[in-house]
This record gives structure tokens, C-alpha cells and sequence, in this order.
């Protein structure tokens, strides 16, 4: 007779969500780009209505992840699923470049760092928010109007400019235009990359109250990429710490905050108290 | 058994200016335009002797298709007798013994440069359209083979949305000629630069149209019985231009597309751009019979 004395595992959900189905599931992902191994086996599971916060280093890999979830790239290795009601469970990485387009546009947003990858300058901001409806297949242009109108509207966008070009646009307000952009089509997931970043700090203040009332209200589920502790620890619910490609650690943000496991997970927080 | 045995003896021909391996490859090219409607066919552009961008591309599958039975009516614009559109059909006719003509009705094969003809083409016609542009996607997306990419994604998004931005900007659109449009429901092409007015003639025509673009190297077609959808938006019509109303200053006709001659008074006065229907309007005024054709707009209204 063997007694299993092994302590159980700190719980990595929170009780509300042991219920659920992930929405996101990824499994053994690896990524690499010539020598450098941007992605090593990389797990990582979503639940509906959850904000996850992705963690690292410059260069851990965390904007390449992102890139996955949005089927911008395909990994080496890995099985990409998202639970969409109306579709047929499949790895995402299966799909052709129509479909994963058309996936994209209608179930997932996105925000960059760089807005100018995720912006088109010279159209209007509200023409950059109708692209996407015109890419899910809206074609009434009052329609497109008063949708685009509505995401501006939703992401605290100053209306009087909804015509106005991006590249007018402060940096705050063109991460607005974006986030507009992400969520005019109420996507299931919405990806978020560093989206305060290079913003001052006042700015950055904003933009994050728009993020955190769009998840109160809309449950929207995000993954947030950041760097900054500060930020993750304001809007996330649980944590996702990566180096060098590889995740080192998992788990709810509170508890990863306050009793980190990892020594690198324990140099990061008690470097930024 | 040999092979030469089995095979005519090869000679050399090169009947109607290009030779039989250049037609072959224009065969083969216009053939899978038709197969898979509005997509761009890629071809070797040979020379012929006139300067890129005058028209080599249309002359090329026109001299493809042509044979000494064949009638053939060259426009510019509309017009028979201008200069380029005189000396195509002059060499045409020389290289091939086809027969030449300014009646759309009698012309088995019409090339054109901008117009589409005012009297309904039929089943027996061929529109070959001359193209300098074939891309639609030129204006938002610079690289070619990205915009190769785009058409077999059927990624129309951007096309769309410079649409939008003129509604946005200018309260229209303000696309003029070369109206993007959707064929067969699948392709955007660019309808050469024929009118907004002329699009329409081609949706779920009678006729076949070729459109070839001979500096690109590319062509395209419509087929007949084919669906050509000019991209508007569901509450946005598609609007023609306004010549409804306008009346030729010397056949007298109305209704059809018209060019613009600026007066010195600062006033402008109208011809019929279609000359031959102008002429042949003018003769039968004049007591003579002659043949006029159905055409696609009456009294200013579009009706097929
Ligand atoms: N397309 C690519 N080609 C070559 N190398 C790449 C490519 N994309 C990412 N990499 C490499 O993969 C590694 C991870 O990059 P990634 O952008 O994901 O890091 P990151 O965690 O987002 O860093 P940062 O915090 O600086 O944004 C880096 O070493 C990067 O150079
Ligand atoms: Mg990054």
C-alpha cells in the first residue's frame, strides 16, 4: 500500500471558473525562427471572460504567442483550439489563409504596440473600423457608419474625430482606434500587446479603464501582453510568465504576485517592489 | 510507323501578323480567362507594330481570333474614323482578309477602346476591350504579387474601403471610369476604362468580352450569360453618369453616352460618343433605311 503524500497542487483557477470550458487551448507549441527558439512546448488554456496577463523578458516570446493566437504565423509544432459556438472543434493551424481570415475577422481582435501594424494611417480612423466589418461582409454603408460610430464610441474615442486620419492622432487615441477596430465585431477574444506601452503614464491610466470597463461589461476574454508588473497586476486574473521561450510559470495572479514559485518568476516581482 | 507519317507537313504559318505558337499561348490563356471569369491571365506579350499602350493587348487576341470570315469594327472612344482606331482595323483587315466595318450589327468582332457600342451586342459578337490597366487592386496594393495573393482570398476588404473613404470624404463616390466590379460573384476586375454608364451592358450579356492589356500582360474576360457586379454599397445605388437628358448636336438622338465639346462661350454642346449610331441616325433622318439595332438604354434608361 503506497499513501499519496505529495501536497495537491495550489489550485490555478479561480473557483468560478473550475466549472468552465476553456475557451482557448494550446498545446505543445514550439516556434523557431532560424537559431533563436522563440516558442519551446508551450501550454496554455483560456477561460471565457478572463483577462490573462503574459509576462517576460524582452524577447521571452510573449508577442510571438500573440501572433499564434491570431494565426498570423504557424508554429513547428502545435494544436491551436478555440471553442466558438457554430464551428467544428479543429486545430486552427489546420486552416487555410481564407478561413483563418475570416475566423480572425469575425471571432478575434487585436492591438499591437506598434499601432502602425495594426492601422492603416491614411484612412479614417472610422474607415480603419469599418475594414473589419467590410471584411466580415457588411456592405449597407450606413451600417458601417453607425457600427464603427458605436466601437469609437465604446472605446472612448472622441466622436467629433471618428473622420480623422491616425496618423493626425495622438498615441492614446490611435490605441483607441484599434481597440475599436478589435471589438467592433464583439469578438470572442481579444488580444492585447503591450497596448499602454510607450504611452505616459496619465494616458496609459486611461486606456486602462476603458480595457477594464469593456471586460465588466462585456466580458470580453483578453490575453494581455505587458511587461509591466504594474499593469498585468491591475487587470489580470491570472498569470502566464514566460522566458526564453519556455512558460515557467502559471497560475492566478494573485497568488503569483504574492508567492512566486520560479526563481525567475521571483527575481521579476520582487525586482519591480 | 513514324510520326511524320501520322502528322501533316509542318510548314511555317503565321496567318494574321502573329505566329502560330504566339496564338497558340493566347488560345490557351483566353480559354482559362473564360473558364475562371474576371481572374487575370498572365501572357507573353509579343510585339506588333504599334507602341505599347495603344492597344497591343486588344490587337494581340483580336489577331487570336480573327479569320478571313471574320467582320471586323475598331473603336476609339467610340469613334470608327480616329486615327489609332482607323490603322488597327486597316492592319487587321491586311493580315487577315477579314472584312472591315464601322456597323456594330454586322461586326462578328469589335475591339474598343473605352467604349462598350450603344446597340446590344448578341451571341455571334466578340468585344475585345483594350486594358492599360488590368489590376484593380493597383491603387491599395502596389505589389503585384501580394495582389495575386489578395484576389485568390478573394481579400476585398481594402478595395471596399476606399469606397468608403470617398463616401466619408467627398459624400460620393468618385470613381469614374474603370468601375471595380465583381464578376461571377468571385473576381474584382477593372472594366478597362469604359464609363460607368457601360457597365451595366456587360452583366449577363449575350456577347463574350475579352479585355487585354498588353503592356501589363495580362487579360481577362467576361463570358456571356455572366454576372458583373459593379461594388456598391446595399444603400448606396450605383449611378451612371447624368446623359440621360443630354441630345446630340447633330444626329438629333437622345439617351445615350455623350462627349463633351467645350464651346468658347464657357458652354459645352454634346455629340454622341458611339459615332455610328450618331451616323446611321442621321442617315435614316436623312430618308435613307437603314438598320438601327436595339440598344441597351431607351429613352435614357437602362433595360436588358
Ligand atoms: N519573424 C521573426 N523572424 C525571426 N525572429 C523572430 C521573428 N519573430 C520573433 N523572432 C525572435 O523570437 C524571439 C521572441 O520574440 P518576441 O517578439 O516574441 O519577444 P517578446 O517577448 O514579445 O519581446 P518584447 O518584450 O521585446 O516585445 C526574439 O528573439 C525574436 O528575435
Ligand atoms: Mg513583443
Amino acid at each position: 500500500m503506497s499513501i499519496d503524500m505529495s501536497v495537491s497542487p495550489a489550485p490555478l483557477l479561480p473557483p468560478q471558473l473550475m466549472q468552465t470550458e476553456a475557451l482557448l487551448t494550446m498545446r505543445g507549441l514550439s516556434r523557431s525562427y532560424g537559431a533563436v527558439r522563440a516558442l519551446r512546448n508551450v501550454d496554455v488554456t483560456v477561460y471565457p471572460g478572463e483577462v490573462m496577463g503574459v509576462v517576460g523578458e524582452s524577447g521571452s516570446g510573449k508577442s510571438t504567442l500573440l501572433r499564434m493566437m491570431n494565426l498570423e504565423d504557424t508554429p513547428d509544432r502545435g494544436d491551436y483550439r478555440l471553442r466558438l459556438p457554430d464551428r467544428d472543434d479543429c486545430n486552427l493551424f489546420d486552416l487555410g489563409r481564407y478561413q483563418r481570415r475570416m475566423l480572425c475577422a469575425h471571432h478575434i481582435g487585436i492591438v499591437y504596440q506598434n499601432p502602425h501594424l495594426g492601422l492603416l494611417m491614411r484612412h479614417s480612423s472610422s474607415g480603419n473600423v469599418a475594414e473589419r466589418l467590410l471584411i466580415a461582409g457588411e456592405r449597407s454603408f450606413d451600417v458601417l457608419r453607425s457600427k464603427a460610430r458605436d466601437a469609437l464610441d465604446a472605446s472612448e474615442f472622441p466622436l467629433a474625430r471618428m473622420d480623422a486620419r491616425p496618423a493626425e492622432l495622438s498615441g492614446g487615441m490611435q490605441q483607441r482606434v484599434q481597440l475599436a477596430k478589435a471589438i467592433a465585431l464583439e469578438p470572442a477574444l481579444l488580444l492585447l500587446d503591450e497596448p499602454t506601452t510607450g504611452l505616459d503614464v496619465s494616458v496609459q491610466a486611461l486606456v486602462l479603464d476603458t480595457l477594464k470597463r469593456l471586460q465588466r461589461d462585456r466580458h470580453i476574454t483578453m490575453v494581455l501582453v505587458s511587461h509591466d508588473l504594474g499593469v498585468i497586476r491591475t487587470m489580470a486574473d491570472r498569470v502566464l510568465v514566460m522566458r526564453h521561450g519556455e512558460v515557467v510559470e502559471q497560475g492566478l495572479a494573485d497568488q503569483v504576485f504574492q508567492d512566486p514559485q520560479h526563481p525567475y518568476t521571483q527575481q521579476l516581482v520582487h525586482a519591480k517592489l | 510507323m513514324s510520326l511524320s507519317s501520322l502528322t501533316k507537313p509542318w510548314a511555317a504559318t503565321s496567318y494574321g501578323f502573329l505566329d502560330a505558337s504566339a496564338k497558340r499561348e493566347l488560345r490557351r490563356k483566353m480559354l482559362k480567362a473564360i473558364a475562371v471569369p474576371g481572374c487575370q491571365m498572365p501572357y507573353a506579350s509579343r510585339e506588333v507594330p504599334m507602341a505599347r499602350g495603344w492597344g497591343t493587348g486588344g490587337l494581340q487576341v483580336t489577331l487570336t481570333l480573327v479569320n478571313p470570315a471574320s467582320t471586323v469594327k475598331v473603336i476609339d472612344q467610340g469613334a470608327d474614323d480616329g486615327v489609332n482606331a482607323a490603322s488597327i482595323r486597316r492592319f487587321i483587315s491586311r493580315v487577315s482578309g477579314a472584312s472591315e466595318t464601322w456597323d456594330t450589327l454586322g461586326a462578328s468582332i469589335i475591339q474598343s477602346r473605352h467604349r462598350v457600342p450603344e446597340e446590344t451586342l448578341r451571341e455571334d459578337q466578340i468585344l475585345v476591350l483594350q486594358v492599360p490597366n488590368p489590376e484593380p487592386l493597383r491603387g491599395v496594393e502596389p505589389n503585384m504579387s501580394i495582389a495575386r495573393q489578395m484576389h485568390a482570398d478573394a481579400d476585398y476588404g481594402r478595395l471596399w474601403l476606399t469606397l468608403y473613404e470617398q463616401l466619408v470624404r467627398k459624400g460620393r463616390i468618385m470613381q469614374g471610369a474603370a468601375y471595380p466590379s465583381l464578376v461571377n460573384g468571385r473576381h474584382v476586375m477593372t472594366p478597362s476604362p469604359i464609363p460607368r454608364w457601360d457597365v451595366p451592358k456587360l452583366n449577363m450579356a449575350k456577347h463574350l468580352t475579352f479585355l487585354s492589356a498588353g503592356r501589363e500582360k495580362r487579360l481577362h474576360a467576361v463570358p456571356p450569360y455572366t454576372k458583373v457586379e459593379p461594388l456598391v454599397f446595399s444603400d448606396r445605388p450605383y449611378r451612371v453618369e447624368d446623359h440621360q437628358q443630354l441630345v446630340c448636336r447633330r444626329s438629333g438622338i437622345a439617351g445615350y453616352f455623350m462627349n463633351e465639346i467645350p464651346q468658347d462661350d464657357g458652354s459645352s454642346s454634346f455629340e454622341v460618343s458611339d459615332s455610328n449610331l450618331g451616323i446611321k441616325a442621321i442617315r435614316r433622318a436623312e430618308g435613307e433605311t437603314v438598320d438601327i439595332g436595339q440598344t441597351w438604354y431607351r429613352g435614357g434608361e437602362f433595360s436588358a
